[in-house]
């Protein structure tokens, strides 16, 4: 089965694990309002992996410390935000509630390992204790569970290596010890932020192939978040790719890179230094990401993007259908293609005008 | 850049060699009595770079990637060997010599974020090392920064600029001007464009390519992300442990590479585009101390194409992994033995500090079908190291099933045109070649 077919089918299967709508997450600082995320939608399926891809400053951590519940002023998450885990609204959950979640229901990886793990208690007490506090397991079980946690994320001669501290650990082992934390707690969805950038290409190979494995054993569900489109192309089933606080394209990973339909999509897969050798040049996006302080009634692409033009400025795209099979969609007044510009301009005002239903069947026709 | 710098006299020519490495060894530490264990950052390694080429330099953190370019531009004295420089061994310049020649050799770093000094201006940190060399007047060193910002894509009125007030792209480009403001021939490019975004990235690839190409620049180009090496290098360098495992010309590297550790790296490479569905070689384990490395070849401990004793043939491949693993779960348990308070306060934790091999040994074999003559010796071992003698066991095993890989260092052969160099036991005619052995042992994972 292709990875297009395997997203399909899990999402035949009903409900979403995972659902973010109209994310809106905000800092305020003394001179300005940062929109880190704008606008945000996305959703999860049980045991599929999807992968939100950008640069630097584009939002993907920020996505995932809201989805934890892990923003702190002077960040806030705006009311209108809402965010779905397994048929609940987390956003109107108190600490208490929300560190439950965190404990079961979802699994947080990050950058660093050294994060999540506390440098004085042994590999074995911290997995014992999550355990413990997550399962009620204590004693000779914990012991005998926490030494199959150990085995099952591929570290030999668990058993001992329960009683070393993370500093007796190698880079990589720490973060296969922070995975097996995680699943001490049994989530169903695993929210791993750049989970591989700090580690060496062999060892993210190991980290990635762990992650696919145990995916299948646990129809586990993966939020994964980097900015490396390789490594996206390598564990994604979907794809949101994320510029200056917004999603401005999804789809499947292979329609992402076989037909990329953003200009901004484009351009970054094309500045990628492929299999091409010397000489022949690679492509640059013109200026810098933006940091986005003002609303969003703009493309904020426009200034860098090859093909702007007049309405760009001045009024905001919506996510538009651009592919025939799975969901794919673009943020980008181009589309849809086949109209002309004002019918294309008066389609996306119609969408932010909140018709979504009737203009996405008149889409359809 | 022709601001008449006055440079030694440069004899050789493009093409030529204008670097010469030759065993050239840095280690760390040790010294005297504890040389063992000193750290051997860099073990033997021999190479030339022609003037105005790139060489690139890859290989995983801690191989000594960084080491042996400080080395180069003599930011670090070599423990052995020679770096001959226009024909000059530079590793025994000293005082002045050693002054006027570094102006030659220049180095850009990582880091754009902490390798510039926050307190000063864009334009006094470029000027910086024009000061240190007292050249010429102020006057003129003044304008040479504001052509240097020119040249690498800066603007004039960012001379009064402080770097915080910069991107990560722009701090960059500041250390490449620094770098170029003595007009040196020869750069090393310490993973200069790591920290930066994609769409950065390109454009001071793309700035460095122009600079090379107008200033007859030649680069040491030192990254972990082989896809940037491949685009910018005419030459490339595969590093492990201390090690060059390979080297050639960047396309032979990467359509042709001999070398199992160069097969496995270019491997893991995780492709953007998801259509390409290469073999992945997934290595085990981790690369070993640089300060404890294995006795033969250093990729041995994780090699996929490693040699076997005559003796072991028909093991299956399933269960030689289980040996190497286990063989590896000893030699780690034999060295903490070294450690006395570390196994004084492993026994207090426990009754034993040994009672969990077995359980080990299960892991490892209990699935499989071992033969007799393996798990006679498994066993051996397992008893050894519940007695609280692993480095016992660890011997054993050595008797029992090192192969040519465990015993001797692998010589640097010939593989091909273009120079092209390799550093493993499987190119000697006694045994097979390194493909189709990885064929076969990688094709039922
Ligand atoms: N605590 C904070 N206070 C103010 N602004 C913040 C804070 N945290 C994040 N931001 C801003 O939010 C935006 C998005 O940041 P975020 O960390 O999510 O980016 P990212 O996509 O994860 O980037 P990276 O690839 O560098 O990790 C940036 O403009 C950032 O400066
Ligand atoms: S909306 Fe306009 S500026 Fe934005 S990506 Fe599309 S064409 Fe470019
Ligand atoms: S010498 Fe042996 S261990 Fe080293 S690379 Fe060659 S086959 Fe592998
Ligand atoms: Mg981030």
């Amino acid at each position: 089965m292709s990875r297009e077919e395997t997203a399909e089918s899990a999402r035949d299967e009903g409900d979403p694990l995972l659902s973010v709508r109209n994310l809106q997450t905000v800092f305020h600082t003394d001179r300005e309002t940062i929109r880190a995320v704008d606008d945000v939608s996305f959703d999860v399926y049980p045991g599929e992996t999807v992968g939100i891809v950008g640069e630097s400053g584009s939002g993907k951590s920020v996505t995932a410390r809201s989805i934890m519940g892990l923003v702190d002023s002077p960040g806030e998450v705006l009311p209108e935000s809402s965010i779905r885990f397994n048929g609940q609204e987390l956003t109107a959950f108190s600490d208490a509630e929300y560190r439950e979640v965190r404990g079961s229901g979802i699994g947080m990886v990050f950058q660093d390992p050294q994060q999540s793990l506390n440098p004085v208690y042994t590999i074995g007490n911290q997995i014992r204790e999550a355990l413990e506090i997550n399962r009620d397991i204590t004693g000779a079980q914990a012991t005998k569970e926490a030494t199959k946690l150990l085995e099952s994320v591929g570290i030999p001669d668990a058993k001992r290596r329960l009683d070393e501290h993370p500093h007796e650990f190698s880079g990589g082992m720490r973060q296969r010890a922070v995975i097996a934390m995680m699943l001490a707690c049994e989530p169903d969805l695993l929210i791993a932020d750049e989970p591989t950038t700090a580690l060496d290409v062999t060892i993210q190979a190991q980290i990635l192939d762990l992650l696919k494995d145990l995916q299948e054993e646990r129809n586990l569900a993966i939020l994964f978040i980097t900015h490396d489109m390789g490594v996206i192309a390598d564990i994604s089933d979907r794809v949101n790719v994320m510029y200056a606080g917004q999603i401005v394209e999804k789809a499947s990973v292979e329609n992402l890179f076989e037909r990329p339909e953003h200009p901004y999509t484009r351009a970054l897969i094309e500045s990628i230094p492929g299999e091409h050798s010397r000489g022949e040049g690679l492509n640059t996006i013109e200026g810098e990401v933006p940091t986005p302080n003002a609303p969003a009634d703009h493309c904020r692409f426009a200034p860098r993007c090859p093909q702007a033009f007049g309405a760009c400025d001045k009024m905001a795209p919506q996510h538009i259908d651009v592919g025939e099979t799975v969901e794919h969609t673009a943020a980008c007044l181009l589309y849809p293609e086949d109209k002309a510009e004002g019918e294309r301009l008066k389609h996306h005002r119609a969408l932010a005008g909140g018709d979504d239903v009737k203009t996405e069947v008149s889409n359809d026709e | 850049m022709n601001s008449g710098i006055e440079q030694p006299e440069q004899t050789a020519q493009l093409g030529e060699t204008l670097i010469e490495v030759e065993n050239l060894k840095k280690h760390y530490g040790g010294g005297g009595m504890f040389e063992s264990s000193s750290v051997k950052a860099v073990d033997g390694v021999s190479f030339s770079i022609q003037r105005g080429e790139t060489l690139g330099l890859v290989g995983e953190s801690g191989c000594g990637k960084s080491t042996l370019g400080r080395t180069l531009v003599r930011l670090e004295e070599a423990t052995e060997g020679t770096i001959s420089f226009d024909g000059t061994d530079i590793t025994t310049l000293s005082g002045d010599e050693l002054k006027t020649w570094r102006r030659n050799a220049q180095m850009v770093f990582q880091d754009p974020e902490s390798s510039l000094n926050d307190r000063m201006t864009v334009g006094e940190i470029i000027r910086e090392p024009l000061d240190a060399h007292d050249w010429k007047t102020k006057t003129e060193r003044q304008e040479r920064v504001l052509d240097l910002l020119t040249s690498v894509g800066l603007r004039e009125e960012h001379y009064y600029r402080y770097p915080h007030q910069f991107s990560g792209g722009q701090r960059q480009r500041v250390g490449i001007a620094r770098a170029l403001a003595l007009e040196p021939e020869f750069l090393v490019l310490d993973e200069p464009v790591s920290a930066l975004d994609v769409s950065v990235q390109a454009k001071i690839i793309t700035l460095l390519e122009d600079l090379q190409e107008e200033f007859d620049l030649t680069y040491l180009f030192i990254a972990h992300d082989l896809a940037v090496v491949r685009h910018i290098c005419d030459r490339v360098a595969v590093m492990y442990l201390g090690k060059m495992m390979e080297i050639s010309d960047t396309e032979a590297v990467y359509a042709d590479a001999h070398n199992p550790y160069t097969r496995s790296l270019l491997s893991a490479i995780p492709h953007p585009d998801p259509s390409t569905s290469s073999h992945r070689i997934t290595l085990p384990g981790t690369p070993p101390s640089p300060r404890d490395p294995p006795t033969g070849c250093q990729f041995s401990t994780r090699c996929p194409a490693k040699i076997r004793p005559e003796g072991y043939k028909h093991v299956d491949e399933a269960v030689w992994d289980a040996i190497e693993r286990f063989r590896e779960v000893v030699r780690e348990r034999s060295r903490m033995s070294l450690s006395t308070v570390d196994r004084l306060k492993r026994q207090l934790g426990s009754f034993s500090a040994y009672d969990d091999i077995d359980e080990t040994v299960t892991d490892l074999f209990g699935d499989l079908d071992v033969p007799t003559d393996v798990s006679e010796h498994i066993e051996t071992a397992a008893g050894l190291v519940k007695e609280g003698r692993p480095a016992d066991a660890r011997d054993h095993l050595n008797d029992t099933f090192n192969g040519a890989c465990d015993l001797k260092r692998p010589d640097f052969h010939p593989v091909g045109e273009h120079n092209h160099m390799s550093y493993c036991h499987r190119h000697e005619s006694d045994y097979e070649d390194v493909t189709p052995v990885i064929t076969r042992r990688t094709s039922d994972s």
